[in-house]
């Protein structure tokens, strides 16, 4: 273990957030209790039995904090109240609730501890337990980092069933009878006799005393909601046009506002003319904001042309303007040995190894990516002399409302933040640069609220991209075995420059995310090393789905099979060799037999490719089967087989996410990738930046294990490993190897 | 000007170059038909004009003359499902369903026009409707039951 490493793990310096909480916090803020947010505006009769379950005269209310952008997380939040409170989750209310520091992410950080996914040993866990103190601090009520599941599997199941007991003994006192003699059925506390008494009915006595608390959680075998099929709760309204997302929010006296900012991002506005567009048809005001111009119209699309319209004076973006810029700087962090900023994996002897071998060599570039979500940014807003009320999908609220209240000089309770259903994020709304010009907006209009909507242009050039990243492998192999794997990857730091945005605060220490995907995986190499170089900040940056191990599972499992093709190996059979953590090698074992795997030839033009990758501690294998027809490469099959830890909550939505993100992963490794011409990507629109489509989408199988110690968030795991797939596929189809994204700068596709 | 959306007239004061799109959403509240691209490349904004699928991003509300509108809130009898939505409910295709009234509206197109059609003919008919969430796969096997569905009826 190197120096670096040896030291991460015994002060835990990772990143400051670590040494924030763990060390200068101490225990006493991380123990100190977080008051029920939903005590504050309740009405007589109503109780808030904890933060999550709140009963009312018309019956449940239940608060599901972390934001819903597709992944299906209101449902499943849902199902673990209701799990617990015996309701029928379809006939609760489901409310985001206000941003309070009452729904922190207990678990999004652990990511950041510089153990793998597969380690549970103690001193892991404890590690990964010390997270959740800055989290909690610092109010984290983050949606992100599949992290949902983890974080609320025991939160929820025991917010139901404390609010079950609590709802008993209140039946228990009027009744007289003792709380063991009671049961609960759909929303109702059965006495002994069979008298049934609704949830509803027995709020106002539950809000006077004290919550149960001593509540043991129902075994798996007793749930009648986890684990049975069942139709998601949001998915009849998605298929109605009912579903109301941020964008089509509206109150009554809305107008309609969109920006448009420097597109060289943080750049200034020197000076703009806005005397065309000012007469054009339906505009009602012009204004500067911060970085840019504002248009209020009484309809979205005058504002869109007038925005057009507007002639701006830009200083430049604050760096380098082009991407040609950009890679010279990686390429030379690469070879800057003063740019190592962590190196997490460095078993036996790389060095000694590479020396008079003669090695396995290789160059990587992963691109620029836009999120692109198909919803663009937008909030509605409506700000007062005294409050500020947001409208908008967010997967960080207190960031929002903390914003929002420095824009305004507000205090806390001044500033309302209301999370929306989202449509698509994949990392889009960690960021709230959008939200932050509607409230501009709204301030210069006071008394009129505005939906300020970012043009599908605006949003694709004003994201914070996934980082651009080049990479060196270096190996050598004998004997038919991989013996000594050296991957170096650069880039910049991707967490410094998000949380920069969210918090003002720099954050000191390595940045884990360099390297997340490619140095945790579960494999024993006899010379194994992952160094992670940090680029100066350049572009600013921050997670696209899988964030990290997006890129990295790319490059690792890519090296990986280079090195199994020189040594002659099957790449399913050296992966398993090389595999020592059981429910990885139950992955590829299973991978194999769903693929009918013997070997990576199909016969003439055609093979297959298969990848793992681990990452939010989730152990994945693809295999995709393609076809080199004369017009280009055609994606046949592919096969995806996860272990999400010992439980499958919705297996129907599992395998979505699945697929889903499968999907996402092949559609950039294919055709998608940001360039910057003075300061600005040019792909600013879907012509641009294609995506998959039906026609390119291959058949999918899909299986599920539960051998995992520990249940897992499946929003992401699925991704990383589709790129390294499908470039192993089109290898072994082709004898072409492909080591830069998107492929089809090098390859066809039909 | 006037309109008629799902069998409702409609009179709005707007420049006839605004696309019907934005006529829908801001104007008239219909919000089913979704703003994704303004460019005719993800179909997200598709709604039925005298039933043939049209993107409503790319028709300047001026060059409707007339057309009859549906959108997907009218796309079936009220408090009844269209066998497409029924079929994208029972495979569970939308993850976050932002695409999904253009999907459908456009799948409901095609079933109208093919009531049996190929993989071919769905790949050709539905490849303009890009979904960023990738439920390609469910999309493919709601179109053929919903399209066997409709055989029976
Ligand atoms: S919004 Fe009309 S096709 Fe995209
Ligand atoms: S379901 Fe999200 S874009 Fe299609």
């Amino acid at each position: 273990m190197s120096r670096i490493g040896t030291i991460a793990r015994r002060t835990f310096l990772i990143g400051s957030v670590a040494v924030a909480g763990g060390v200068a916090f101490g225990t006493y803020l991380a123990k100190k209790p977080i008051p029920n947010p939903l005590l504050d505006d309740l009405s007589d009769g109503e109780a808030a039995i904890n933060p999550f379950v709140k009963i009312t005269a018309e019956g449940v209310e239940l608060i599901t904090p972390r934001a819903d952008k597709g992944q299906g997380s209101y449902s499943t939040q849902a199902d673990l109240i209701a799990e617990e409170l015996d309701i029928d989750p379809a006939s609760a209310l489901i409310s985001p609730g206000l941003p309070h520091q009452a729904y922190f992410n207990g678990v999004v950080l652990e990511e950041g501890v510089p153990f793998p996914g597969y380690d549970d040993s103690w001193m892991a866990e404890t590690a990964r337990s010390f997270m959740s103190v800055p989290a909690k601090i610092f109010e984290m009520q983050l949606t992100g980092g599949s992290s949902t599941v983890p974080d609320m599997f025991d939160k929820l199941r025991t917010a139901g069933a404390v609010a079950r007991e609590t709802l008993k003994q209140a039946a228990a006192q009027r009744s007289g009878h003792s709380r063991a003699d009671l049961t609960t059925e759909d929303g109702h506390v059965i006495l002994p006799d069979g008298t049934k008494i609704a949830y509803a009915d027995l709020a106002a006595e539950a809000a006077q005393i004290d919550p149960v608390t001593d509540v043991t959680l129902r075994p798996p075998e007793d749930w009648k909601i986890l684990g049975t099929p069942r139709i998601r709760r949001d998915i009849p309204a998605k298929s109605t046009g009912a579903e109301k997302y941020g964008i089509d929010f509206a109150l009554d006296g809305m107008l309609f506002a969109t920006v448009r900012a420097n597109p060289g991002i943080g750049g200034v506005l020197e000076s703009y003319d806005a005397s065309d567009a000012e007469t054009m048809p339906g505009v009602e005001k012009i204004v500067p904001i911060s970085h840019g111009i504002a248009v209020v119209a009484t309809n979205t699309w005058y504002a869109f042309q007038a925005a057009n319209a507007v002639n701006c004076v830009w200083g430049p973006g604050p760096y380098p303007e082009s991407s040609a810029q950009i890679w010279d700087e990686l390429d030379a962090a690469l070879e800057n040995p003063d740019r190592l900023d962590h190196r997490n994996r460095d078993d036996g002897d790389v060095e000694a190894a590479l020396n008079g071998a003669s090695p396995v060599e290789a160059a990587y570039r992963i691109p620029f990516l836009a999120h692109a979500p198909l919803e663009p940014m937008n909030a509605t807003v409506l700000v007062t002399d005294e409050l500020c009320e947001i409208w908008t999908g967010t997967q960080i609220p207190t960031f929002v409302r903390d914003h929002a209240m420095k824009i305004l000089g507000f205090e806390r309770d001044q500033v309302k933040v209301y999370g929306q259903p989202i449509g698509g994020s994949f990392g889009h709304r960690l960021e709230g640069t959008h939200v932050n010009q509607a409230v501009e907006i709204a301030q210069a209009v006071k008394g009129t609220p505005i939906k300020m909507t970012w043009s599908r242009e605006e949003d694709m050039t004003h994201d914070y991209p996934r980082p651009a990243a080049v990479a060196r492998g270096r190996g050598v192999v004998s004997e038919g075995q991989v013996e000594t794997y050296d991957l170096s990857v650069a880039q910049s730091g991707l967490t410094g420059s998000w949380m920069g945005r969210l918090t003002g605060m720099s954050i000191p220490g390595p940045d884990a995310t360099i390297t997340t995907g490619s140095w945790d995986q579960p494999f024993a190499i006899p010379n194994y090393r992952v160094s992670g170089y940090r680029a100066p900040e350049m572009v600013p940056i921050s997670s696209w789905r899988s964030v990290g191990a997006s890129g990295n599972g790319f490059l690792h499992d890519t090296f990986l099979d280079e090195l199994i093709a020189a040594a002659g190996a099957d790449p399913l059979e050296e992966r398993l060799r090389l595999c020592h953590h059981d429910p990885s090698r139950k992955v590829l074992e299973a991978v194999g037999a769903l693929s009918g795997w013997d070997g990576p030839s199909l016969g003439e033009n055609r093979g297959r490719g298969v990848a793992f990758v681990m990452s939010f501690g989730v152990p994945v294998a693809q295999v995709i089967e393609v076809t080199n027809t004369p017009a280009g490469v055609r994606l046949d099959k592919a096969f995806i087989v996860a272990d999400i830890g010992p439980h499958t909550l919705d297996l129907a939505n599992v395998e979505s996410q699945l697929f889903g993100g499968m999907i996402f992963g092949l559609a950039h490794a294919i055709n998608s990738e940001l360039v910057y011409e003075n300061h600005a990507p040019q792909q600013d629109n879907y012509h641009a930046y294609e995506g998959l489509r039906l026609y390119q989408t291959p058949e999918f199988e899909v299986q599920v294990l539960n051998n995992g110690t520990r249940i897992r968030g499946i929003g992401e795991p699925g991704l990383p490993p589709a790129a390294p797939a499908l470039g192993n596929a089109i290898f072994a189809a082709t004898g072409q190897r492909l080591r830069e994204m998107p492929f089809n700068k090098n390859i066809d596709f039909v | 000007m006037k309109l008629t959306v799902n069998g409702e007239e409609y009179d709005v004061d707007v420049t006839p170059d605004m696309p019907l799109l934005w006529v829908l959403r801001d104007e008239l509240g219909i919000t089913g038909p979704k703003y994704g691209c303004g460019i005719a490349q993800c179909g997200s904004c598709t709604v039925h004009v005298d039933g043939s699928a049209v993107r409503s991003c790319q028709l300047a509300v001026g060059d409707l003359a007339g057309g009859a509108v549906t959108t997907i809130e009218g796309l079936s009898a009220p408090d009844a499902l269209h066998e497409v939505q029924q079929a994208w409910i029972d495979h569970q295709v939308a993850q976050c369903g932002y695409c999904q009234s253009g999907q459908i509206m456009q799948a409901a197109a095609l079933l109208d026009l093919n009531p049996s059609p190929t993989d071919n003919d769905i790949d050709a008919a539905m490849s303009g409707n890009l979904c960023r969430c990738g439920t390609y796969p469910r999309i493919r096997a709601a179109v053929k039951a919903a399209a066997v569905k409709l055989q029976e009826v």
